[in-house]
């Protein structure tokens, strides 16, 4: 069976993200996978088990600070290169925002066709997408060169299948083209214990509705009581009382979790995009007009400050 | 500075919006057509390093001809001048095509910066800026959520999942931005008015030296097979809360097995 080719997405404290185990898993229904590490070095043995676990064959390791020192082009070069020598049935990267730029590159030095955001891929490359605000579903295909793909997380479900890989270091030369951008400073912002927004199987949500900064901390709550992620309307983002990077919706994160809680959100079409391929929608808000109640498999309409604490009380009660 | 700022025209992603049944591309016959949202925080930003530092700001749109209603809008912002590239066979291009035809036309436009959104509300895509800056050979800062401009020096923060990055580079560079970089401005009376003079210059395929074959559905690298409506979600139960409404909503997590 031909290799597919799975670019691993990782923390930077080499933690391997569950979207790289959602492709490992899709890889091995279209051929052999060997996973990729592209990073500083010491990645790919801090993360050769875990991949192993999930079905890895191999592992390409690209490591060296270089690579890491600049925005992901010599990352698209090195994976180039890779492509051309062992002709892989499919290249597949998270839809995040690095795993979308270096697949942005790899297509244009290939000459080669794109899908971002795939749900699912069957083993004669066609895929399918959900576009506009999860309204249409789409089937689509590279018509040009091989599938490659971005892989939308929390889209499959992982399931591991034990492997040794055997790890080949690839040898890394950074050219001067690749050194444009340089990345001159990383800062890690504390996010506590929580699971990241995309890939978290319970969400919590605040709007409008939650009012100010200081109250989501009820929204916090609620997420650490079912350890869920925290999202955030725009509005809310807008108003300031949560960080951008938390927002759901059409100019922030799409997430499709198990569970998604709205509290304080009216379900603006612009958040809609966002979650409504959630398997199950709880919302609360105190206007049982708002078009949430629309897309929700139980509503309550009622004040969210009554409500959200009787909720975690009644959780913890049942411990 | 010369600045080009890429803007694109999407169906308002306020409303409904739909593939065409013949040839799977975005209905745009039949939607309100709007300037793609995060498009005007780059036009807003490069406005703002024209008035810092001087230069000349150009809007570069690719699309066909009623993109030009947001062409005029764009410039009803306080742009310069505008490039329309617009050939009927242009329709149906993928994005590693569009990158191709947006490259050659920016080969003739020598932008120090070229600005855009990070991603069109249609597509989501968010592979553009690094493509064309591929093709270009020049540095591409991406995602950025603030931008400094301190002579040929470009800086960006960008946020990460873990974090955020400062990155650096030397114009000629492509930059891209979110939503959370500036408030970009409402176009003023004046600003209409001063818009509908402004000289707009169409190129067609032929002035680039792109070959119709390469580019629309003809050159497109990737093909939408069939697309069909996800079934609307059904609403379930709504409860009032009368004093019972968080035990309630307890009761339901617990038959769907979440507590």
């Amino acid at each position: 069976m031909s290799e597919v080719l799975v670019v691993v997405e990782a923390t930077r404290e080499f933690g391997v993200k569950k979207v790289t185990l959602e492709m490992l898993t899709l890889a091995r229904s279209l051929g052999t996978p060997s996973a990729v590490v592209l990073g500083g070095p010491g990645a790919a043995e801090a993360l050769s088990a875990k991949l192993g676990e999930y079905g890895a064959a191999k592992i390409y390791a690209a490591e060296s600070a270089e690579i890491d020192g600049y925005l992901v082009a010599p990352k698209a070069t090195v994976l180039a290169e890779l492509v051309a020598r062992v002709q892989p049935a499919a290249v597949l990267l998270a839809s995040a925002q690095e795993g979308k730029e270096i697949a942005a590159r790899l297509a244009v030095k290939l000459d080669n066709g794109i899908l971002t955001d795939v749900v699912g891929l069957d083993a004669d490359g066609t895929a399918t997408q959900v576009v506009f605000a999860g309204s249409t579903i789409v089937k689509s295909k590279v018509t040009r060169g091989l599938p490659l793909v971005t892989v939308r997380p929390n889209s499959i479900t992982p399931e591991p299948a034990a492997a040794t890989p055997a790890v080949e270091q690839l040898t890394v030369s950074v050219p001067a083209a690749d050194k444009l951008a340089r990345v001159v400073n990383r800062v890690a912002e504390q996010k506590g214990s929580r699971p990241e927004l995309t890939e978290a199987s319970v969400v919590v949500s605040g709007g409008r509705g939650v009012g100010t900064a200081d109250n989501f901390k009820l929204v916090e709550e609620l997420a650490d009581l079912l350890g869920g992620a925290v999202g955030a309307s725009r509005a809310a983002v807008d108003s300031g009382y949560y960080p951008h990077q938390f927002q759901v919706g059409q100019t922030g994160k799409t997430v499709s979790p198990q569970l998604y809680i709205a509290l304080g959100i009216s379900g603006a079409i612009q958040h809609r995009a966002g979650m409504q391929t959630s398997k199950t929608i709880v919302a609360v808000n105190k206007d049982g007009e708002a078009p949430i109640f629309e897309l929700a498999d139980f509503g309550v309409v009622g004040d969210l400050f009554k409500v959200v604490p009787q909720t975690a009380e009644e959780i913890r009660k049942r411990r | 500075m010369n600045i080009v700022v890429l803007v694109k025209q999407v169906p308002d992603s306020g409303a409904d919006r739909n593939l065409r049944t013949d040839d799977n591309t975005v209905d745009r016959g039949s939607a309100n057509n709007v300037i793609n949202e995060m498009d005007e925080y780059a036009i807003e930003e490069a406005l703002k390093i024209k008035e810092a530092h001087g230069g000349e700001v150009t809007i570069l749109t690719m699309g066909p001809g009623q993109a030009t209603e947001s062409i005029r809008k764009a410039l009803s912002m306080g742009p310069d001048k505008a490039v329309h590239v617009l050939d009927d066979a242009l329709a149906g291009s993928c994005s590693v095509t569009t990158a191709k035809v947006l490259g050659a036309a920016l080969g003739q436009l020598n932008a120090d910066l070229v600005l855009c959104g990070a991603e069109s509300t249609d597509g989501r895509v968010q592979v553009l800026p690094h493509m064309i800056a591929e093709r270009l050979g020049v540095a591409a800062l991406t995602g950025a959520r603030k931008l400094t401009v301190d002579g040929g020096t470009l800086t960006i923060e960008r946020q990460t999942e873990e974090g955020y990055e400062v990155v650096t580079a030397e114009t000629p560079a492509v930059v891209s931005v979110w939503d959370t970089i500036n408030e970009p401005r409402y176009p003023s009376f004046k600003g209409i008015m001063a818009a509908k003079k402004k000289p707009v210059q169409t190129l067609a395929l032929g002035d680039l030296g792109v070959a119709p074959a390469e580019v629309g559905r003809a050159g497109a690298t990737s093909a939408v097979l069939e697309h069909s409506k996800r079934p609307p979600r059904s609403s379930g139960t709504k409860v009032t809360d009368e004093g019972a409404g968080g035990t309630q909503l307890v009761e339901f997590l617990a038959t769907e097995k979440f507590v």
